[in-house]
């Protein structure tokens, strides 16, 4: 069984947007122009009190950057998605959003009355409005994911955002393990050194796609990934709790 | 940056020690000044901060490290909430360096960073869930356990992306100074963890301390 596109869809720059991705399903994320930042969190639909975990994501995979192998765990010692392609090489997962007052004086007033759809909203205010659609206030908002955006450090621990690393074209595949609600933000990375608001867009597409196999490049990337993934498993071995059978034991 | 206090235990208004495995859960004023000592050595203090007054604010690892520019925190570091707002700064630091990237040790996360059978090892994040419901009149619940800071934890990243986990750099009697800027809740687990060198595999006691203005 081969991928089947179900939905696509090119997601403004400078926008926000969540749905729900059944496990078993893929994400694949293109970043077009190159300069896009898509920002994610993950929240399990059943149980919005487990939500993407960046530390458990770094620690448990012993890294900084996120990229291809990689799976985003979730508190629960479970993983939501798998990165199972990734043309980009180096994601980051540590420097949040923009706040709204930082966007106002880095870019400057551009607001919805004046501007309409052309205003510039920041990541802080985009996730505050999509946690609301389901209860969630600024207390469930976690670490995010920031794709598209390679942030890295010096000996000294020094942060650097490497705006040489954008490439148009850029493309990730996330293959979801667990049912997953995807908030999700399509405005600047606060270190994005542009002086005027950078507004690139995302190709967002859903497929469906062949459930993982012993042989899969995530489930062996690291011992800490299988354990992950069979935490999972266990989770949905209860056929009431999720019909779907997307993920077969290895 | 390795900065000394002059501040002296006999002098403090509040002392305590919280053996490891325990939590600590207290209310400090804004403009008081909160020590977190090492008492042995190797131990890590896993510490999350709340405004006192509402606990949605609270201190962010993001933001910190974005807004200081820097992933390690130390003497003169500001530790941000969610809401932009400076919390605590470090005032003294014998240590030299805390981690704020590698969270907290739960039992889930246990199963997949050790073996599938390490559930029931004790771990700061079984603390934390313990001190908010003994405790309800702080006000929070599973969803303000957030990504935390780890004192005296020693988690170098490299250059090319990776996280290594080192033996500690703290030693018996280094401490870490924080200034209020706010009424603050701190909730500290001190970390119970069997299985890496976060406290060289042996947990032991630390001491909190704090000076009224």
């Amino acid at each position: 069984m081969s991928e089947t596109l179900i939905y696509d869809y090119t997601m403004p720059g400078g926008h926000h947007w969540s749905f729900r991705m059944r496990r078993g399903t893929r994400l694949r994320l293109t970043d077009l122009e190159g300069g896009a930042n898509a920002a994610l969190l993950f929240y399990n639909p059943e149980n919005l009190l487990e939500r993407y975990n960046a530390p458990d994501t770094l620690k448990g995979q012993h890294t900084f950057k996120l990229t291809r192998g990689n799976c985003l765990y979730s508190d629960m010692g479970r993983c939501f998605a798998s990165v199972i392609e990734d043309s980009f090489g180096w994601h980051d997962t540590v420097c949040g959003n923009l706040s709204a007052d930082a966007c106002l004086k880095k870019y400057g007033e551009h607001s919805y009355q004046a501007f309409r759809n052309g205003w510039f909203l920041s990541g802080e205010a985009s996730f505050l409005t999509e946690l609301a659609k389901y209860g969630l206030t600024e207390r469930d908002m976690a670490a995010n994911l920031n794709l598209f955006s390679k942030v890295y450090t010096d000996e000294a621990g020094n942060l650097a955002y490497d705006p040489s690393a954008s490439k148009p074209g850029a493309q990730v595949v996330l293959r979801f393990d667990m049912d997953t609600l995807v908030l999700m933000h399509t405005c600047p990375h606060p270190l994005n050194p542009a002086s005027a608001y950078p507004r690139h867009p995302v190709k967002v597409e859903f497929l469906t796609g062949p459930a993982m196999t012993e042989d899969d490049y995530c489930l062996n990337f690291r011992p800490e990934n299988r354990r992950a993934l069979e935490n999972t498993r266990l989770y949905y071995l209860d056929p009431a709790i999720s019909p779907t059978v997307a993920y077969q034991n290895p | 940056m390795i900065r000394e206090s002059q501040r002296q235990m006999l002098a403090a208004h509040f002392r305590q020690v919280i053996p490891a495995g325990d939590y600590f859960i207290h209310k400090i004023r804004a403009g008081d000044t909160f020590r977190i000592l090492d008492l042995e050595g190797n131990q890590a203090a896993d510490t999350l901060f709340y405004n006192a007054d509402d606990p949605a604010e609270r201190y962010s690892a993001v933001d910190t490290v974005r807004e200081n520019g820097n992933v390690y925190l130390t003497a003169g570091t500001l530790l941000m909430s969610n809401r932009g707002n400076p919390m605590l700064e470090i005032v003294a630091d014998t240590c030299g360096r805390h981690d704020t990237l590698g969270g907290a040790c739960a039992s889930e996360s246990n199963t997949v960073r050790y073996a599938l059978d390490k559930r029931c090892m004790h771990s700061c994040r079984d603390s934390w869930m313990l001190a908010i419901n003994r405790h309800e009149e702080f006000g929070l619940s599973k969803r303000d356990i957030t990504h935390n800071i780890n004192f005296f934890m020693n988690v170098p990243v490299t250059a090319e992306g990776g996280l290594t986990f080192e033996d500690g750099i703290s030693g018996a009697g280094k401490y870490v100074e924080l200034e209020a800027k706010m009424d603050i809740t701190v909730l500290i687990s001190n970390c119970p963890q069997l299985n890496n060198p976060c406290n060289g595999y042996n947990p032991t006691p630390i001491e909190v301390a704090v000076w009224s203005q």
